[in-house]
């Protein structure tokens, strides 16, 4: 058994962090949010060149066919650039949901220009309700058009196409189709906008039925919760830099043991997140039996330690973390987003509960 | 990556569990609720037969009677004693603390006179550390030694030593320069506890169990041959003593951890809450899922440790974090029982109604000390923040 990353991986997660620190630093996520959609088309055709928009598909559809480990180092090292933008709904979440979904012919017509950098999309799963549960699902497309509401949906502003969860089905619309509306909703994160999708006998293409929504619904979670540790390993890098060099009563702060503790709570948390993703990644890309379990463990940790690890470090910050200058809350607001995105701590530990408390026998043993 | 156990570890995993289901004494359970004082040469024996079959010290060097097993492998062996309910070992400091520091700097007379010994449990060894005055700030630690011809002779106080009460050999840190820094005027000695000046008092613990002794030494004199290392380099051997504490005790616990979220889980579905399982009880619920994923957790920290010190050679602040990690987990984890249980939590072994003979109430009150003992949880992140992240210390 071997935990730690091979030559290779490591190779991608030093280049990713290279791309992201040239490409996408803190002074251009600060214009991205700034703009109307948080999107740059010159970033999006180098996160392409990269071939980070195909990393997880196939080759015959124009991918880099890595594994779903690769993408979490990936995706964890954009958490630590807070890199604005569609990259998470077209790539992690719309490119899994097609490439498990759908037929030959729609991914060489959907996923394959998203491998290439050409075409950017979304899923839309929340209704108004705000619950990621299946069961929570109302909307039905009726002689293929829908009607209704979904909320929620990050980038759809600049998505292409809209897949959209529905009882029947997941359908893909086409953002320019008739008797669609998007509209922007206010959320806290400025640098991954959210929308409300509006449909008015809008024309869907069914892609598969909705229980295939559960493994690419599971990718994208670890996925999003590796862009949490990335953020948390920021600010934990941010705060122990500033603990070394702020001074009060003639000494750097981080000498005293109340901000020290601190520091070491977070250096813990952020690594046993790190733990939990790393695993579910690993047990998805394998089927372990466990992956399910694994995949809820690490979103309901990552759901608590995120926040936990942002108050940390801004209360170390003291005044200067409650700015706007520092960055501190750039970090905390995308904390709080991915939070709540597929699902929350509470969310998640319920799902856990009915995979080990509700089945009928608990095995110690794991794969 | 590959989290799947190659086939090396496979096929140690099947000879070890081979072994253990031919070995393990078919009449553990009528022992283990006894006072340490009446199993302990049951437990002495067990050892013994794990030493004949070469797996008292899987971790330790072939050449010293070991297997030089991996730390996965390590892992393994005792994710398989739990798993078997396997008796612990008698002389579990020896093997697990006090040997790989013998073997690490002990001269080869002594690696030859104290190793087969610790192995076969026919000496049993304490850990000489904490003094009254000197816990967590170990260094500060008073118990001196005065050279005299071809002796030291050793006077102070010892507190906090488990198996006190059975030890043989003590590894005793003192002071043999008081003139100089703290941390540089300390040696390691090995003590024969039955030397005369030597004596042993049993502490009470608030569970009402004496695992710890205090020991008083007046003029014990130990021989310049037992000398552990180089004279004022103790500090070094005592560290080395404690990373093999808290680095590899962890892997321990986990099948421990397992074993009691699972009976937890089955306790649930037994107990009732406002009419129904208390598995049913969504705040219940939370909270099992919850400490399921800690213990997970816990487990994947573990290994990622693993991967890490084998792959840079040398156990490092790994211990620390997973040492402050469990430690607070199984006092939450105790709770979470004391919580399901209700009143019957409290019940002790000696009353009829308790749960599962008392198990909880004991774990309950024992887990008090888990924060405190092998370095406190403050001082775990004292290590963190400075040895880690590399911030000013603090003391």
């Amino acid at each position: 058994m071997q935990f730690g990353l091979n030559e290779s991986q490591e190779f991608l997660r030093d280049s990713a962090r290279k791309f992201f620190a040239a490409e996408c630093p803190i002074a251009e996520v600060r214009r991205l949010m700034e703009t109307d959609t948080a999107f740059d088309a010159d970033l999006w055709s180098k996160l392409s060149e990269q071939g980070y928009t195909g990393i997880i598909f196939p080759e015959e559809f124009g991918g880099v066919g890595l594994g779903i480990v690769e993408l979490v180092l990936l995706m964890e090292e954009a958490g630590r650039a807070l890199l604005p933008g569609p990259f998470f709904s077209t790539v992690v979440f719309a490119g899994s949901l097609l490439d498990s979904l759908a037929t030959k012919e729609q991914r060489r017509k959907y996923l394959a220009p998203i491998c290439r950098g050409e075409a950017r999309s979304t899923v839309a799963f929340c209704e108004p309700q705000g619950s990621w549960d299946l069961a929570d699902v109302h909307l039905t497309a009726t002689n293929g058009k829908l009607n209704g509401e979904k909320l929620f949906v990050p980038d759809a502003a600049v998505a292409d196409w809209i897949l959209v969860a529905a009882r029947n089905g997941v359908f893909l619309v086409d953002s320019k189709a008739p008797g669609i509306g998007i509209e922007r909703m206010h959320g806290m994160d400025l640098t991954r906008r959210l929308y409300s999708v509006q449909f008015e006998g809008t024309p869907a293409e069914k892609l598969g039925e909705i229980a295939g929504l559960a493994r690419p619904r599971a990718i994208a979670t670890v996925a999003l919760a590796a862009e949490m540790v990335g953020g948390m390993q920021r600010t934990l890098d941010i705060t122990v830099e500033y603990a070394k060099t702020r001074k009060q009563f003639g000494k750097p702060i981080g000498m005293f043991q109340a901000v020290q503790h601190q520091c070491a709570d977070m250096y813990l948390e952020t690594e046993s997140a790190r733990s939990a993703v790393y695993y579910a990644a690993w047990a998805l890309q394998h089927n372990a039996p466990d992956a399910a379990a694994a995949v809820s463990i690490a979103k309901l940790y990552l759901s608590d330690a995120s926040r936990s690890v942002g108050n940390r470090g801004i209360q170390v910050h003291g005044g200067m973390g409650f700015t706007w200058e520092s960055d501190l809350h750039l970090y905390y607001r995308r904390a709080k987003a991915s939070e709540t995105a597929l699902g929350d701590a509470t969310f998640h530990r319920e799902r856990l509960a009915r995979l080990t408390i509700d089945a009928r026998a608990v095995s110690a043993e794991k794969a | 990556m590959d989290l799947n156990l190659t086939p090396g570890e496979v096929a140690f995993r099947d000879e070890f569990r081979a072994w253990l289901e031919a070995n393990v004494p078919k009449d553990w359970a009528e022992w283990r609720e006894k006072p340490l004082e009446e199993s302990f040469p049951y437990l002495r024996a067990w050892q013994r037969k794990l030493q004949e079959g070469g797996w008292a010290a899987v971790s330790w060097p072939k050449e010293y009677g070991g297997r030089g097993a991996t730390l996965m492998q390590q892992a393994i062996f005792w994710e398989e004693m739990a798993r078997l309910e396997a008796p612990p070992m008698a002389n579990a400091l020896g093997l697990g603390l006090i040997g790989p520091t013998i073997i690490a700097y002990g001269t080869d007379a002594q690696k030859k006179r104290f190793i087969p010994k610790i192995l076969s449990a026919q000496e049993i060894w304490c850990q000489g550390f904490s003094e009254p005055n000197a816990g967590s700030d170990l260094a500060a630690l008073q118990t001196e030694a005065r050279r005299d011809n071809g002796y030291y002779v050793v006077n102070g106080q010892k507190v906090w030593t488990s198996y006190g009460w059975v030890g043989d050999w003590c590894e005793l840190v003192v002071r043999t320069d008081p003139t100089v820094p703290k941390h540089k005027g300390l040696t390691v000695l090995l003590v024969d506890m039955k030397s005369p000046g030597v004596e042993v008092r049993p502490l009470r613990q608030m569970t009402g169990e004496s695992e710890f002794n205090e020991i008083f030494f007046r003029d014990v004199r130990v021989a310049v041959e037992n000398l552990l290392g180089k004279v004022n380099d103790g500090w070094n051997v005592a560290v080395s003593t404690l990373m093999h504490e808290r680095g590899a005790y962890g892997a321990r616990l986990i099948p421990i951890f397992k074993r009691n979220i699972n009976r937890l889980i089955e306790l649930s579905r037994k107990i009732q809450r406002h009419g129904q399982p208390a598995a049913q009880d969504p705040v219940l619920r939370q909270k099992l899922a919850q400490c399921y994923a800690e213990v997970e957790i816990m487990r994947l920290n573990q290994l990622r440790a693993f991967s890490r010190i084998t792959a840079t050679g040398a156990p490092g602040p790994e211990g620390s974090i997973q040492k402050l990690f469990w430690s607070e987990l199984n006092q939450r984890l105790q709770q979470l029982a004391q919580e399901m249980l209700g009143p019957y939590g409290q019940l002790l072994a000696s009353d009829p109604r308790a749960v599962d003979q008392g198990l909880w109430s004991y774990g309950y009150l024992r887990s008090r000390g888990n924060t405190i003992e092998a370095g406190t949880s403050e001082i775990q992140r004292n290590i963190i923040g400075h040895f880690v992240l590399g911030l000013p210390r603090s003391y």
